[in-house]
């Protein structure tokens, strides 16, 4: 996981750090022994399928929900048991939570009103949030009469009006149509820049996590299993769930030889790999634009591989993904759709390779 | 294939879908209504427009020598009557404990609606029908339980000797009155309160508390506001037949306290005196009738 790149977080104060946080419904436990620290200024994601946690560790930073063990600190202040309105932090609901008894503009100016705000800075702050997120002359229509992508606006100018020093984003995205969703994220990315907070967002949309964090969080059965950059995650998961969640990939069941080397099922060799203890079942994690494909009788000198028939072609226009069929394993390639070079067709036998950078042991 | 097929024509036919199809479309649908609703219509006619058209005959009528009413000589000495001293301060008195038992009604019933609209939907059913329990009970029966209660060796008062309060007999006060009206009408608060708090969104009350806001702030600017077509209709269902009230009043009330429920029972019964009888029934009709139109004027349309 990637020491040195934490270095930053721990010079100053982290945004919010979670110390062996735990939350349990009845004898449900939705969130098992978190540590994490989000630093400031950063876009964070935590990743994980629905049901993982994500959302409910979410909620006690937002406040709505309290751990059951374990320290929560904003900004170096404990703040496991603050009602919501007492923390430094506002959300984006999942669904927005707009009131729909209010305009746009009452909506956004709701959390000043509640801190007491002047009237005078409300008006200059609300007109300032309005155009941040362009929704200039919407102000005095209900949220019933928006579009999906608009009250995503609102639910942001609501949240940043306040100027809170950590956004807490609940599927933000979740609810628009693809082509608005990518749009968004952009704009989000932006956004975070141009405003400099803390965003903390949870998403089950891995592509989403990539594209827009500066650090990801993977979160299975209430356990965050990996904190790391995007790059870092995508190719050193750090188990065979991770692996498989983000992105797609290849995992070759395997076993641990030596100090430092694993064999696969098959007997081959893959030196330098590993620091697990001798025995340890892993799994050998391939990604299939980083697996090679060739005849059988011509891999080149610097790969591995191994041999298989090839079941299928699938034809993606930019990229053509091959299936390529082991007795023990079941193999994709993607290779870019490029004119010339190895087409070979179903049916025939072909190499599947890889050099030693481009594969990670994962514990199975 | 048929899907295909099916296409050109549907945009011929919503090309013929001019201003006069479509005007001539909806008559005829306006005129299966009317005939679907028409037994509802009979039904209001006959047992609800009928008998007040006969009362408002009746109120302009005069009261003759022998208790009879004799329709003629048409007159408004039944109105005039309504501004006399007696019959003021029983409409004002009326009207004070219908206020208050809708008021009670209205904090008693608030926070235990929230409560079950906040429940699990199993906890849900069996709490309403706790609610309605009630009902299952005759009601007149129900009001002489509450004069064994408040009586004399009733639960109230050893409560409040045990507590050393003295001796305090609530029955035939016009307290008892009004723990009695809060307790039978206290259904008719929950259950259109919980309607409309079921429906609304629960994560408004998060982001509310998220925004800065109190506890009592969310009810204000959130719950409330949002809860008031529940509000105004319980509010109605409580006010209305709290201002008519008869029988609580009877059992439980004293001689001092009579009320318009009683009054009007008096006029027609004991004074014979129908015209004003009918006349304060046909003022009462109207102070409700036009609190309801107040309803679907303003709480019933928003939301």
């Amino acid at each position: 996981m990637g020491d040195g790149e934490d270095d930053p977080v721990s010079d100053q104060t982290a945004a919010v750090e979670l110390s062996a946080i735990t939350k349990r419904f009845g004898s449900v436990v939705a969130v098992d022994n978190v540590d994490l620290e989000i630093a400031d200024g950063e876009f964070f994601a935590l990743l994980g399928p629905s049901g993982c946690g994500k959302t409910t560790t979410l909620r006690m930073i937002a406040g709505l929900e309290f751990p059951t063990e374990g320290s929560l600190k904003i900004f170096g202040n404990e703040a496991g048991t603050l009602p919501p309105n007492k923390r430094p932090v506002n959300t984006v609901f999942q669904d927005y939570a707009l009131f729909p008894h209010m305009t746009v503009e009452a909506n956004v100016a709701f959390g000043l009103k509640m801190q007491r705000v002047s009237k005078d800075e409300i008006a200059g702050r609300v007109l300032e949030a309005i155009s941040l997120v362009r929704l200039e002359g919407l102000e005095q229509r209900r949220s019933q009469q928006l579009s999906g992508g608009q009250r995503q606006r609102v639910a942001l100018a609501r949240a940043l009006v306040n100027r809170p020093k950590v956004l807490l984003l609940d599927e933000p995205l979740g609810a628009l149509d693809l082509k608005l969703r990518q749009e968004m994220q952009g704009e989000l990315k932006a956004l975070q820049r141009e405003v400099g907070i803390t965003f903390v967002f949870v998403t089950h949309d891995q592509e989403e996590a990539l594209t827009m964090a500066d650090r990801i969080g993977v979160m299975n059965e209430g356990e965050l299993l990996q904190v790391g950059t995007p790059a870092e995650i995508y190719e050193h998961p750090v188990n065979r769930f991770v692996a498989n969640f983000i992105g797609q990939t290849n995992l070759l069941d395997a076993s641990v030889v030596s100090n430092d080397t694993v064999c696969l099922a098959n007997g081959v060799h893959i030196p330098g790999h590993s620091d697990l203890p001798v025995g340890t079942r892993v799994a050998v994690c391939l990604r299939p634009e980083r697996a090679g494909m060739h005849p059988p009788d011509e891999v080149p000198a610097d790969h591995q591989s191994v041999v298989g028939r090839l079941e299928g072609v699938t034809y993606l226009g930019n990229a053509l993904v091959y299936t390529v069929v082991l007795d023990w394993v079941r193999l994709e390639v993607r290779r870019e759709n490029q004119p010339g070079g190895y087409r070979p067709y179903a049916g025939e036998e072909v190499a599947v390779s890889w050099t030693l950078d481009a594969v990670s042991v994962v514990r199975a | 294939m048929t899907v295909v097929a099916d296409r050109p024509e549907r945009i011929e036919e919503a090309a013929v879908a001019t201003p006069e199809f479509e005007k001539a479309a909806e008559r005829a649908a306006s005129r299966r209504g009317f005939l679907l609703s028409l037994p509802a219509y009979a039904y209001l006619v006959l047992f609800f427009a009928v008998p007040l058209g006969i009362v408002m005959i009746y109120s302009f009528a005069t009261r003759n020598r022998f208790g009879g009413t004799d329709l003629s000589g048409w007159n408004l000495d039944a109105y005039r009557k309504l501004g006399e001293p007696i019959v003021r301060d029983i409409l004002f008195r009326s009207l004070w404990l219908a206020v208050l038992t809708t008021l009670i009604c209205l904090v008693v019933a608030y926070p235990f609606a929230y409560f079950i609209a906040t429940r699990t939907p199993l906890v849900r059913n069996l709490m309403l029908v706790f609610v309605m329990i009630p009902f299952w009970t005759n009601f007149l029966v129900r009001n002489y339980a509450w004069r064994v209660l408040l009586g004399n060796d009733g639960l109230f008062t050893n409560i409040s000797e045990a507590l050393g309060l003295g001796e305090r007999e609530l029955l035939f006060t016009t307290s008892a009155v009004v723990i009695g009206l809060v307790y039978g009408f206290l259904p008719f608060m929950v259950l259109p309160l919980y309607a409309s708090i079921e429906r609304i969104d629960l994560s408004l009350v998060e982001a509310s508390r998220d925004l800065y806001a109190s506890g009592f702030q969310t009810f204000r600017r959130v719950l409330l506001p949002l809860s008031m077509p529940g509000v105004i209709a319980g509010s109605i269902l409580v006010f209305v037949p709290s201002l008519g009230a008869y029988v609580t009043p009877e059992i439980l009330g004293g001689a001092k306290t009579t009320l318009l429920g009683s009054y009007i029972v008096t006029q027609f019964l004991t004074a014979r005196n129908w015209p004003v009888g009918a006349s304060l029934s046909f003022v009462l009709m109207t102070v409700m009738l036009v609190a309801t139109l107040v309803y679907f004027r303003t709480g019933g349309r928003n939301l």
